[in-house]
């Protein structure tokens, strides 16, 4: 058993909500250079220069990489031998966030209701999903979220008769139903199976992974190969002006699902491919 | 990649009549911001028979919602935000006299429709470029609508800021012409 204060919780989430809108990860940067290689369109090639050299602007002088700097999107693994100590853990989440945004001059994007849309001027409250683990340590990844590339999302109930053709030509035309609007080269993440909300939920989990890894069954890794491939023929290409790189990478999450159910959930990231995670370990109680 | 054409605001019809569809471009002078919230409030006002808090003739609009200056910085980063949200509002601002938006994604045929009739050229900036975008501007100042934050309307000035004509006056498509370039499935 571990005890971890809510204010190491809050000075954690704080930091990565700024470095995540500020400190492109290196797997992006590497996807870049790489598509930088194989794009074939020259207005790609310099939307693809202009992106790295944006990345590292930020980087360097300290400002988001780009404007909208999301919903604070933050998953959350707690060892179920940890306590908590000091507040409430959702609490202590959402004052991460509200401090991050504040102290590193991070947008405020969030409206208090859907239907009167005031900004509540802290970008609380953040989106938290939770899960339980073995051990006594607390996983957070906080992930910003921009709307350009959310709003492109969608859900299809498909029919287990529709088959994994049928899921893959869902995602393709999702993508190319978007076209530049999520802002190319885009990370799709495709969660199949479950229930409604679950493949939701794994669409967009399936975005933390680092570029250019797969999913480790070798089965649903040759799927997003196939994914990736299909996609960057559309010619949609890096902002929609025509090329050979409209994503990065395909990542793929699968979960059991009902006998008459195959839902599929398309989760699009533009190319600022937000995460930041940390592993708390909490002192001897 | 072609090559650059610079233009300088205001963009009359003129100038604007001479841009095509992918045209790379360097814009320099003033312009205005203006995203959601500020487009449905501008709209609103004429519907009531008010005035926009700026005269839109021959002006161009650029679809951003900035993050905060830190001390020093003229304005916070400055991408452009997807453009289809404004799609209802453009219109009725393109009838006014506007001659130009920059923002990025698909546009509705009834805006382009409009850009047609007026004679107004849609403008692509690179999502997600902005912190280099916020070195490209001047100035910048909220004109209308403080209480909107980031969504306010600012009037900005920019130097050399790099744009591609998307669609231009005659209606013809870079998103559409670059993909079926470039398309093989």
């Amino acid at each position: 058993m571990k005890i971890i204060n809510v204010n190491e919780i809050i000075e954690a989430v704080e930091k990565m909500c700024i470095e995540a809108n500020y400190d492109l990860g290196n797997d992006v940067m590497l996807s870049f250079q790489r598509a930088l290689k194989s794009e074939t369109s020259p207005s790609g090639r310099e939307v693809l220069e202009r992106l790295i050299e944006n990345a590292s602007i930020a980087h360097e002088e300290r400002v988001p990489m780009c404007q909208d700097t999301g919903m604070t999107i933050i998953f959350v693994e707690v060892g179920q031998d940890l306590h908590i100590e000091g507040g409430m853990l959702t609490d202590a989440l959402n004052e991460g966030v509200r401090r991050g945004y504040k102290k590193g001059y991070l947008r405020k994007s969030v409206v208090n209701d859907p239907f009167e849309r005031v900004n509540t001027e802290d970008n609380t409250p953040a989106i938290i999903h939770y899960d339980f683990v073995s051990g006594d340590e607390l996983h957070i990844t906080v992930a910003p979220k921009g709307a350009g590339s959310e709003n492109m999302g969608a859900l299809k109930m498909c029919k287990p008769s529709d088959g994994l053709e049928g899921v893959m030509q869902f995602v393709v035309d999702t993508v190319e139903r978007a076209g530049g609007n999520p802002c190319p080269p885009i990370i799709v993440g495709v969660g199949v199976g479950g229930i409604m909300e679950k493949a939701s939920y794994l669409a967009k989990k399936a975005l933390l992974r680092e570029v250019g890894v797969h999913n480790k069954e070798e089965r649903l890794a040759k799927i997003e190969e196939k994914l990736l491939e299909r996609i960057n023929k559309l010619g949609i290409g890096p902002q929609g002006y025509g090329g050979t790189n409209t994503a990065l990478a395909v990542n793929l999450e699968v979960y059991p699902t009902h006998i008459a159910m195959l839902p599929v959930a398309v989760n699009i990231n533009c190319h600022a491919a937000r995460h930041k995670e940390i592993i708390l370990k909490g002192r001897e109680y | 990649m072609t090559e650059v054409v610079r233009i300088e605001t205001p963009l009359t019809h003129e100038k604007a009549a001479q841009l095509k569809s992918g045209d790379n471009v360097l814009l320099s002078g003033v312009i205005y911001t203006g995203r959601d919230a500020a487009h449905k409030k501008m709209v609103e006002a004429l519907a009531r028979g008010e005035e926009l808090p700026f005269n839109v003739k021959d002006q161009i609009i650029f679809f951003v919602g900035p993050t905060p200056p830190k001390p020093g910085q003229v304005i916070g980063s400055a991408g452009p935000t997807t453009s289809y949200r404004m799609d209802a509002y453009s219109p009725t601002l393109i009838e006014r006299g506007l001659t130009g938006m920059i923002g990025k994604g698909l546009r509705s045929a009834e805006v382009v429709d409009a850009m047609k009739r007026y004679g107004a050229v849609y403008f692509g900036a690179i999502g997600g470029l902005g912190a280099l975008l916020a070195k490209r501007i001047v100035a910048a100042e909220v004109i209308a609508y403080p209480e909107l934050g980031p969504e306010a309307v600012r009037r900005l000035e920019v130097k050399d800021f790099p744009i591609m004509v998307i669609i231009d006056q005659e209606g013809n498509n870079l998103y559409e012409i670059g993909k079926a370039k470039y398309r093989t499935i």
